[in-house]
Order: structure tokens, then sequence, then C-alpha cells
């Protein structure tokens, strides 16, 4: 069996599997004043203290929710009610067009429902924001922005997106810009502090974690209308009881992924340079998506440089190929039958193929878009796994190019 | 299984999200095959923004027939095919209504999507066989070749929606449902048995892309109203009608005509004439019809040589009855031992030989016992 949907979910550390199991027999609600409170609360905050170092954020900066989808909704419904509250003008939405539905559905429902302009920011044929198409977008009437929304890394292609200077831009004009790094922590170098970053969405299981877990990074400054009401819990955000045994396998997780994301960027980023290479000598005329593994961004000639190539490129573990000809449904078919897991992009809930939006806005054609596959490695990942991809892909690519697309 | 294969196969089933496609396939991961399962979304409704095609009815459908793939244990995928159901199957059937006939979208649907388009695509893929929960056999023959039989139950048979399919369709084909000869609550029960959820859901029936069964408003949605006579088989008219697509040859119900006939007996529509947007009623004896001549003839083996007697069946759920058979210029001339009733242009004629299905052809024209004006 070769797992390569990490970007999907991946295995929780077992450290992690440690630090929760350890919890699960413990009584105590963290908000409880008796002592079983007590050590619960204690175990929370310590958990939020690693967790927050880990990110290179301070404690009180760190929002529990139930996973990347609550922190997406809570930073772009919150902030966005927010910002109109104190100023009804501001009703504009600025959010790149290759989110992750969990902020795209999110800005097309403020659009559909509470009164918001949604405005899609150009990208390059990578998918990549450029800071002076956020500046543009901005300037064109600063008075009525209530906030910006750019991932930190595309879920899909792995292009990583010049964080730091986009939010240089919208920090000049005073608009609160969140990123969701879900795909980024652990792969890329994430720092809160020097982010720059009003708000940052973290997931659980995606970085070893459990599932049901997740985080909204959120300046002091920001008090989003929350999303869930309650009990009052995290900074009157978020409220809800807090989930002791998810916060103290989740702050493992983060210690340990960030630990060893130099580890994570060479070797694993090393073994998908090897399967790319694979592929592409199988199949001489995939398509890479995204962004090219090394060297400076692709960018148009009229697009600015944009600066900090250290952390551009794409993220390490991300292999996104279109196979001209194919339906990615079928290669998945074909694959799967041989133990090799991956997928099209992302998840579908019913199953029905659609080309992918991030493709879309690359600017890709649709049929070309319909023959995609995601191969995504993480810590388990091991060259036998490469190696399985090596040897089925051109035959599966060969058979689906003859199922054609239906 | 009518057949007992030498090797297993590598079987794509068909999976609608109802209980007898979820038995079969069951029944052939049992067998030894190795099954993939593949629910088909057929209808096309789009939805929000991002989800594009996907049909609400089949969203539940896909789930009931996933939820029965996990159970089984075999690898399950949804595939996008409304595109071709619009053409080859929807449009078809509003197109032969338009046209004054009474089409059988199921036979067309085998025909054309489940032993064509997905068929194509899936022995493109490596697949041997299409399987599906239709209650019929595939029999080898004395020469070897493939025969498709009626189901071991005549009472479930569903043959009939099959007679379209050749020999190489036939060959690619597995009915794992074919030899039961046990009811539907007996299969109801084995898919409890074998943990599977759809056991007590409801059979569908009538037409799928028609979800609430109202054909009429259906048709009259795509084709818009259009008024016209209802006349006798003298001419006289009798009432007015708001689209002749909406009636059925044999149809007694639904007339609204006014006044009676002069012997008190009731009326039925005799003839549709789409050209001058007229349908004729009359008595029942004028839907005795004698004789018939179907096109389109699809075989399942040799076509048959001069002329021959077997027994005909007209509809999916009708009674066979004696028939001549003979194929001339590529038509099939069919004269009734007995006359018989309720026959329309666009159905398909299905012959057989005892058990054995012959082919199948679309009614044309037919002769009645008495002639209609």
């Amino acid at each position: 069996m070769a797992y390569l949907d990490h970007a999907a979910t991946t295995p929780m550390l077992p450290e992690a599997v440690e630090a929760m199991t350890a919890q699960l027999t413990a009584v105590g609600n963290a908000s409880s004043l008796h002592g079983a409170g007590r050590r619960a609360r204690r175990t929370v905050e310590e958990a939020r203290e690693t967790f927050a170092e880990a990110l290179g954020a301070r404690p009180s900066e760190v929002v529990y929710t139930s996973g990347g989808t609550e922190a997406d909704n809570l930073a772009v419904k919150g902030l966005y009610w927010a910002r109109r509250d104190a100023d009804p003008r501001r009703t504009r939405v600025l959010a790149s067009p290759v989110e992750h539905h969990a902020v795209l559905d999110v800005v097309h429902w403020l659009g559909e429902h509470e009164g918001a302009t949604v405005e899609y920011l150009p990208v390059d044929t990578v998918g990549r924001v450029h800071p002076e198409a956020l500046r543009e977008a901005i300037a064109r009437d600063p008075g009525n922005v209530a906030l910006a929304t750019v991932m930190w890394a595309n879920n899909e292609i792995g292009t990583v997106q010049p964080v730091r200077e986009l939010a240089d831009v919208a920090a000049e004009f005073g608009v609160p810009l969140h990123a969701d790094a879900v795909q980024a922590v652990g792969q890329l170098p994430v720092d809160f502090a020097s982010s720059g970053l009003a708000a940052m969405t973290v997931s659980g299981h995606k970085i070893g974690g459990p599932y049901g877990i997740g985080a909204l990074l959120l300046g002091r400054e920001y008090t989003p209308v929350p999303v869930l009401h309650g009990g009052g819990q995290e900074r009157q955000v978020r409220s809800g009881t807090l989930d002791t045994p998810a916060i103290a396998a989740f702050a493992e997780a983060a210690r340990i992924t960030t630990e060893r994301q130099e580890w994570f960027a060479r070797e694993i980023g090393g073994l998908r340079d090897d399967l790319i290479a694979a592929v592409r000598a199988a199949v001489s005329d995939a398509i890479l998506g995204g962004a090219p593994p090394q060297g400076p961004p692709q960018a148009p000639a009229s697009a600015p440089a944009s600066g900090s190539a250290s952390l551009l490129g794409r993220l390490p573990a991300n292999a996104h190929f279109t196979f001209p000809g194919c339906e990615g449904d079928s290669l998945l078919l074909l694959l799967d039958a041989q133990g090799i897991e991956c997928s099209t992009g992302s998840a579908c809930t019913a199953g029905i193929a659609q080309p992918s939006h991030v493709l879309l806005a690359t600017g890709t054609d649709p049929d070309l878009a319909r023959g995609t596959l995601r191969f995504s490695l993480g810590h388990t990942s091991t060259t036998a796994d490469v190696e399985a991809v090596a040897q089925a892909i051109g035959p599966a690519v060969e058979r689906a190019r003859t199922a054609g697309l239906s | 299984m009518t057949e007992t294969p030498q090797r297993p196969l590598r079987v794509l089933a068909a999976m609608s999200g109802g209980v007898d496609s979820a038995v079969a396939a069951a029944r052939a991961a049992e067998a030894g095959h190795d099954v993939t399962g593949v629910h088909l979304a057929l209808s096309a409704n789009p939805q929000s923004f991002r989800t594009g095609a996907r049909g609400c009815c089949t969203l539940e459908d896909s789930r009931d027939a996933r939820r029965a793939a996990d159970v089984i244990g075999i690898p399950f995928y949804v595939w996008d095919l409304a595109e071709r159901f619009r053409e080859d199957v929807v449009d078809d059937f509003v197109a032969e209504y338009e046209a004054g006939r009474t089409p059988n979208p199921c036979l067309r649907c085998n025909e054309k999507i489940k032993f064509a388009a997905l068929l194509d695509k899936a022995l493109a893929l490596g697949f041997d066989a299409v399987c599906t929960g239709h209650y019929a056999q595939v029999i080898r023959g004395a020469d070897g070749a493939r025969e498709l039989h009626r189901a071991s139950d005549m009472a479930k048979d569903q043959s009939y929606v099959l007679g379209v399919l050749d020999e190489r369709q036939l060959a690619h084909a597995l009915f794992p449902l074919g030899d039961t000869t046990t009811t539907k609550d007996e299969i109801r029960a084995e898919a409890e048995r074998r943990g599977l959820a759809v056991a007590k859901k409801p059979d569908s029936h009538d037409i799928c892309f028609i979800a609430d069964g109202d054909t009429q408003g259906f048709l009259a949605s795509r084709l818009g109203k259009a008024e016209g006579d209802i006349v006798d088989e003298s001419g006289t008219k009798l009432g007015t009608h708001e689209g002749a697509y909406g009636y059925t040859i044999g149809q007694r119900k639904g007339l609204r005509i006014g006044t009676p006939a002069p012997d008190g007996k009731p009326r039925y529509v005799l003839d549709i004439s789409p050209v001058n947007n007229t349908v004729t009623v009359g008595p029942v004896d004028a839907l005795d019809v004698t004789a018939l001549t179907a096109i389109k003839p699809r075989w399942c083996g040799t076509p048959p040589t001069g002329s021959g007697s077997y027994t005909a069946q007209l509809r999916a759920h009708g009674d066979e009855t004696p028939v001549t058979a003979e194929l001339a210029d590529d038509a099939l001339e069919i004269t009734f031992t007995e006359p018989v009733r309720g026959v329309a242009p666009g159905q398909a004629v299905v012959l057989y030989d005892g058990t054995r299905v012959v082919g199948s052809a679309t009614i044309a024209t037919t002769r009645r016992a008495s002639a209609v004006a």
C-alpha cells in the first residue's frame, strides 16, 4: 500500500497519540474551578504555550476551534462582521480564487447573505497572488475593505504565496489579512509574529495531530464576531468546552512537526523530487502543476519580483500533475486497484469529478483540468511509495487514455 | 450465477443505490470476482456555484450505493454520465413522445448507457464485465455463443429491457440475480443478512429522471402546450387536448370528453397524429391489433431467416403472446395468432424462443382488426 494522500490527512504522530490517550481518562472541564478543572486547565494552557511557541505566536493569540474549516469561518465571517460593525462602508472582501472551499464558500456566502462585495484577486499561471495585485485591489477604495484572505500554500497544486509581502501591503492600508496555513505548517517555516498576518488557520489532523481540532491564531487587537456563541471560552470569540485530550495532542504534533520542518523539507522534499522525476520519465507529456520545486518562482515578466524567494516555490511534499487526454477519476481507479492512494485534487463529497477551481483560476483549459492527480507525501512516506508510482503510472495513463474523456 | 466462471473476472458493478444492484454486486464479490462499484450520476441539476452537475436525488442514491460498496468491501466511484444520458435517453424520450410514439427509456438506457458508454469505458479501463441487478440470465448456448434468457422466476424477469443487447454486449454482462427463484422479500432478507442498509429501501419504479412520477407534467414542461382536437373514428370533434404527446394508445382515463359514446361504452385512445395534432378515440374493440411492423431490429446472436414461430412481449410487465415473425428488408413483420390490445408505436417488441431472447425491434406501425379512420 502506498499512501500518497497526506494532504487529505496524515497519520498521527506516536507522541500525539500518547499525549491524547493520557488525557482521555482524566476528568475535568478546563473552565471549572475545582481541582479536576484546574488540572485540565493546566494541561490546556501548557499545550497552548507549546503550540504558540511552535508557530511564533503568543499563547493569548491561540483560539482553539474544531478544525481548519471552523477557523476559516471564524476568521472570515467574524472579521467581516466586526469590521463592518465598526464602519458600515467596509463590505468589500478580497480573496484569492485558489482558496480552499472552507474560505471560498464562506466569502461566497457573505456575498449572498451579508451584503459583501467579493473580489477575487488575480493569480498567475502557478496560482500565485502578487503583492502588487493586492495593492491595486485595496487602493481602488481602501476605506471599504473589510478583510483580505490568501492561503499560505495551496492544497491542490502546492504553490506558496508571498505571505509576508501581502501582509505588508494589507498593513499599509490597515486591512486585516487572513491566511489559511493548514497545508503550510510542518512543510514551510511558519512564524505568525513575523508573518504580519491578522489571523492564521491551522488544522490538527494535517500535521500529525487528531481530527476535530484546529486553531485560529488571532492578533490580540482583533475581536471577530463569534460564529459560535455560548460560555465565552477562548477570549469570548469561540465558545465551547475545551477538548483537553485533542488540545494536548495537537500541541505535541505542532511542536514536533515544526521542529522537524527542515528535515521534512529536505528528506520528504527529496522523495517528492524523485516522484516528479519518475512520473516525468514514465509519461513524457505529464504537466507539473503549480510552481517548480526549485529555483525562483515562475512569474510573468510584467509582474514585479515578490522577494523572499527562499520561502516561495511549492510545498515540499506536493506533486500535482495533469495528464492530457485522461480522466483523473480513471487514473484514481487504476492506481487504487494497485494499492496507490492519491487524489485528483480536493475531495468532492458527491464524488462527481469537477474541473478544479484552482486549475481554472490559473487559466488551465477545462478539459485538461479533468486529468489531474495530486500525490502528497508525508512523514511516513518511503522510497517504496515512489517506486510503486514509478511502476504503475505509465501503464495507468496509457489505459486511462484509451478510456478517454467520457 | 448462471455461468460458473473459470477465473475471477474484473467486474464493474453498476450500483443504483437500490437493493437489487447492491445484492448483485455482493454476490459477484462473493463468487470471487474482483469487483469495483460505480454509481452513474445521470441527472444534471445545476446547484450551487461550485457543485455544477449534481442531482439532488442522485446524491442520496449515490450515498446509499457508497454505503453498500463499503459494506461489501469494494472500491466505489461515481461516474458522471449525465450528458450522455441526457442526449441518448432523455432527449430521445421527449422526441419520441413529440412524434406521437411511446418510448421505453429503460431499454434505451441499457442499450446506450449501461451496456455502451459504461461498458466501453469499463473495458478500456481493463474490466472484463459489467454487473447489474437485472433479473435475466446469460447462458452459453450449444455453439458456445452467449444467449440471453428469461430469469428463473418469470414474475421478476427483466429480459424485456435487455432485449436490445447484442452478443458482444452479453459477453461482458453479469446478472447475478438471474437465477434467483426467491421472492423480492427474500432478496431484501439477503441484503439484511449481508448488512446492506438498502435492504428496506422502497423499490424504484417508473422513470428515474422524472422523480415525482408526473410524466405528463415533465413532457408539458419540455414541449409546452399544444392544443388540438380529440375526435372519434369518423372525425367528429369530441373535445380538446393540451398536447397530443400527453396520450398513449390504449389510454382510457383522463380523456375529459364531455359527451358519452352513443353506445355508452368507454372510449380509448386509438391513434395519435402529431402531424395534425389530433387524438382519435373509439371503442375498445378498435384497439385490437393483428399485425405490426417493427424497425431497427437488434439480435442476440444470428438473425432469424424466413418465417418463424415465436412468442412476443410488448411491454416491460406484459404477457407473452404467440406470433409469427419474418425479417424483410431489415424490418420485422409480426403477425399475432390472436389479436392484442394497446400496442403503441415506439414500444419495443421482444421476440422469444422459449426462454431465449431472439431479438428486439421498435414498433413502427400496427394493423388493426377494424381500420381506424
